[in-house]
């Protein structure tokens, strides 16, 4: 039985992984990529959490985000579709409608 | 023993793996590294006893979501010709990220290592787990405790369908 | 006696100003569809059912014995903040019943001429309304219970007089006329407020019937506080009334239509200072200095002004400076505390001054418009009936008896000299001397002699209409007989006002009743006063008729001095020089700099702050997803790091 904080430590580093790789990404399915890595490590503090509080709570709860996570994948990928059909490109530079 | 020693190198495969995700140039090759990220986490969860989630996760993440993300990038046909070669327009976002990334690191260390965690414990002990079953358990917790979110997710899924459906139908011209 | 709906006439006060305002809202709002006619029926109407329900509250007052008539319906609070609280009340007593029983005849009188005179001017709704307007205020300023309605009054009747003056704006000289009397009576009443608010101040209410009987208790005599307050109004009197040194905006009035002149310029507005002093009678006699003041300032006007009459030769300028003159009278009666002597003198100056402006009127309609008295002459022959209303008004006014003038004016003769002094005396008389002159003068110089008209004048010249001469046979009918109120020892006004003087309700005091004058006394100064406007007319004749170069003559030698006076002593361009450009000035500096470049450039470079801050922050939108992912990223680590600092 190793101690829970290694698991919530590998938990916050996959985190930051995630984090800077979504800023530093130019390319929209890769920053998605990311932020499913960070999906995942919350997913892993969660199953920790479960396991030290002897209850399944964790687990449940690790179940939906997954089933909104796949939501959100299939949707955003089709958003990602669209994007590309009108502007030929991915690069979320390129997309600034927004500058002052 | 075992369990340290197994922690320790699913934990530095998942740490590398998430770090190629993020440097590769080429976006299957960064699909291809989160597929085996999220192998290895599926391992690191059934050291923490959680082997429905476990199997979930090989199943529905890697085998499904991330097999959609690698459909689309087929799609689209992207490479890595697509991104190289193009200058950066904000100099000061990538060391400003990594050092923001780094502060994170820490903080959440620091933050995990201070706290004195307590709470009310559950009566799911893993030898209760084993013994009913952990695949039984997360069943009868669905259909019983959290029969409510249970339905709405499945409303939520549907929405996500027609909504994939919709954006990235292809327009049809009428003349 | 007819009683309405079973109340007295005293309870439906509040009609006689409603009659006219409803006539300046009918007029107002729809004179311009309805047809000349139709608009004057309405203005006359409204001012004829006014003058009816005065005459009934008079006889309802009657019905009341001498000591208890003082009836005050107060309609609602208007004002009320604190301790300072302003009714809409009315309050009928002799003096204020008087008041409208004048206003609203002689008004009347006017509106029936004025709907003659003016007939072929295309603003003819415009003029009822403003004259009915006019009415409404002038009636409200003499009905009121408290200083402070009675000062709207006073506001409003100054606004309609400079509508009214300015009534033919095209012309530049009319709209100066007007603005030039607002400003002028602005002046005083700026004293007028203060006199107000040092009233609130010392008594802590407005109500006329409170403050006068708290007033010997409170006050006393010859205090500080007291000669202030009856200066400070004092003040707001003479703008109003025209007296020295606020009296320059009476002759530039005349640019008005002439039954405006009549109206307000002769017979209400400026009799208006004397109707406040009259009301506030018990300050006054609280304060000998103020009297004395008034005493001095009334006398120097009126002969004052009546040396300048002497030489002008705008028939309407002559009337005016007369007007100015004769109030300066009531204000003499009013200082040396005959104050009922002044109301006197004030009705008998109503009919007789109305009458001399209307009948100018006539001469000036019959002359196509021709005002200098140097081209009329002779017209006797053309406008009998003007003629003979207009003698009737002249020997009103120069005080040969039995004409109302004469008992008005020896009353006042009378009471300054056993009241007051020889000086004052000597004051009225001398411009008692020159009024019977320069009145004859006007009269030879227009009606009598060899014609001076120009070929065309003379070949248009007609006796006015029926409209216009009806009201000068009233006039002059009241002319005649309107003295005999105010008969010596058998004074009904006299008895009929004494209340109002000295206590209020409780009034045994006699206002200036000639009880207390030996009967040798009274009728050698009755003889004087005669002798005085002999002698004025006797001189008069012998310039103006016998010797018609004469004049010229006089002009010739006393050169320097003809030119004073014919210049109205150069008062207008001190004034100009003194007062009227630096305050230009001082306003184009305020405007210029003050305004325009401080303070709209200081609103302006606050919107200039601003602009440049969005400048800088507009920067923080950059469009770019990752800067924004960055940012929020950024905010978690803040938030993060500060709960492990603080906690």
């Amino acid at each position: 039985m190793i101690p829970l904080t290694w698991y919530l430590i590998l938990s916050g580093i996959l985190f930051s992984i995630g984090a800077v790789g979504v800023l530093i990404r130019r390319n929209a399915i890769v920053i998605f990529m990311c932020i499913e890595l960070m999906l995942n490590a919350v997913n892993l503090a969660f199953i920790t959490f479960s396991r030290q509080l002897n209850s399944m709570d964790g687990q449940i709860f690790v179940f939906f985000i997954m089933t909104v996570a796949a939501a959100e994948a299939a949707v955003g990928l089709a958003i990602i579709i669209a994007i590309y059909r009108n502007k030929a490109t991915v690069n979320v530079d390129d997309i600034n409608l927004m500058k002052w | 023993m075992l369990e340290s020693l197994l922690f320790l190198i699913m934990g530095s495969i998942t740490i590398a793996c998430a770090l190629c995700v993020v440097f590769q140039k080429n976006p299957i090759y960064s699909a291809i590294f989160l597929i085996q990220t999220m192998v290895s986490l599926a391992v690191l969860y059934v050291l923490l006893h959680a082997q429905f989630i476990a199997a979930i996760q090989v199943m529905v993440y890697a085998g499904a979501i991330m097999v959609l993300f690698i459909f689309v990038i087929m799609l689209l046909n992207l490479s890595k010709a697509d991104e190289e070669g193009e200058r950066d327009n904000l100099f000061f976002q990538k060391p400003s990220a990594i050092i923001l990334g780094f502060i994170l690191v820490v903080m959440i260390g620091a933050v995990t290592l201070k706290t004195v965690f307590q709470g009310v414990k559950g009566e799911y002990t893993p030898e209760t787990i084993s013994q009913i079953g952990n695949t039984q358990l997360v069943g009868k917790m669905l259909f019983t405790k959290y029969v409510f979110p249970f339905e709405i997710a499945s409303i939520l899924l549907f929405a996500a369908i027609i909504g994939a459906i919709i954006l990235a139908k292809k327009r049809i011209i009428e003349d | 006696m007819p009683y309405f709906f079973g109340c007295s006439y005293l309870d439906l006060i509040g009609y006689v100003l409603l009659f006219p305002i409803a006539g300046t809202v009918i007029n107002g709002l729809l004179g311009k569809k309805l047809s000349k006619p139709v608009v004057g029926i309405i203005g006359c109407t409204a001012i004829g059912l006014a003058f009816i329900l005065s005459f009934f509250v008079f006889v309802d007052l009657l019905h009341l014995a001498p000591e208890h008539r003082v009836f005050e319906k107060d309609y609602f609070t208007w004002i009320g903040s604190g301790s300072f609280e302003s009714i809409a009340g009315l309050q009928v007593d002799p003096l204020s019943v008087v008041m409208i029983m004048m206003v609203s005849g002689v008004g009347f009188i006017i509106h029936v001429y004025s709907v003659g005179y003016m007939q072929d001017d295309d603003g003819f709704y415009r003029y009822f309304t403003y004259l009915n307007l006019f009415t409404f205020s002038m009636l409200l300023l003499v009905l009121a219970n408290n200083f402070l309605l009675m000062f709207i009054g006073w506001e409003g009747v100054g606004l309609c007089s400079y509508l009214l003056i300015g009534y033919w704006f095209e012309k530049k000289s009319a709209s100066s006329a007007g603005m030039k009397a607002f400003i002028v009576n602005r002046v005083g009443d700026f004293g007028f407020i203060l006199g107000i608010m040092l009233i609130f101040v010392t008594f802590n209410t407005i109500d006329f019937t409170e403050v006068f009987q708290a007033a010997p208790e409170h006050l006393q005599m010859g205090g500080f506080v007291v000669t202030m307050i009856t200066l400070l109004l004092f003040v707001g009197a003479i703008g109003k009334s025209a007296q020295i040194p606020l009296y320059t905006w009476l002759p530039d009035a005349m640019e008005g239509p002439t039954p405006v002149s009549a109206l307000i310029h002769a017979a209400t507005m400026v009799t208006a200072g004397v109707y406040m002093v009259v009301r506030c009678n018990v300050l006054y006699t609280l304060a000998p200095f103020s009297l004395t003041v008034v005493a001095v300032i009334g006398g120097v006007t009126a002969l004052f002004a009546a040396t300048i009459g002497l030489a002008q030769n705008d028939i309407k300028r002559v009337l005016a400076y007369s007007t100015v003159s004769q109030i300066g009278f009531m204000f003499l009666a009013c200082g040396v505390g005959a104050y009922i002597a002044g109301i006197f003198h004030l009705v008998t100056h109503s009919f007789f001054k109305a009458l001399l402006f209307l009948g100018a009127g006539s001469v000036i309609h019959g002359l196509g418009g021709e005002q200098d008295m140097r081209k009329m002459g002779g017209l006797r022959k053309y406008m009998p009936t003007t003629y003979k209303t207009f003698l009737i008004g002249t020997l009103a006014i120069a005080g040969i008896p039995p004409f109302a003038g004469f008992f008005s004016k020896d009353e006042v003769l009378l009471e300054a000299f056993t009241k007051g002094s020889l000086l004052i005396w000597g004051l009225g008389a001398f411009a008692a001397l020159l009024t019977a002159f320069y009145m004859f003068r006007l009269l030879f110089m227009t009606f009598c002699g060899k014609s001076n008209m120009s070929k065309h004048a003379e070949a248009h010249v007609h006796e006015s209409p029926m409209i216009i001469l009806i009201p000068l046979l009233v006039l002059a009918f009241l002319s005649i007989g309107g003295g005999f109120i105010g008969f010596p020892t058998a004074s009904a006004i006299n008895s009929f006002l004494a209340p109002v003087i000295g206590g209020g309700h409780h009034g045994t005091v006699d206002g200036g009743s000639l009880h207390h004058v030996s009967a040798g006394m009274m009728f050698s100064m009755m003889g004087i006063s005669t002798g005085i406007a002999i002698a004025g007319i006797f001189i008069a004749y012998l310039m103006y008729i016998k010797n018609p170069d004469l004049p010229a003559k006089i002009a010739k030698k006393f050169k320097l001095i003809y030119t004073i006076v014919y210049n109205k002593y150069y008062v207008d361009e001190i004034y100009d020089a003194t007062v009227v450009n630096p305050t230009v000035k001082t306003s184009f500096i305020l405007w210029r700099i003050v305004d325009v470049r401080i303070i709209d450039g200081f609103v302006n470079a606050i919107a200039r702050i601003v602009e440049l801050k969005g400048e800088v922050l507009k920067l923080f939108q950059t469009g770019y997803v990752r800067n924004y992912a960055l940012s929020i990223l950024l905010g978690g680590v803040i938030i993060i790091v500060c709960s492990l600092i603080l906690l």
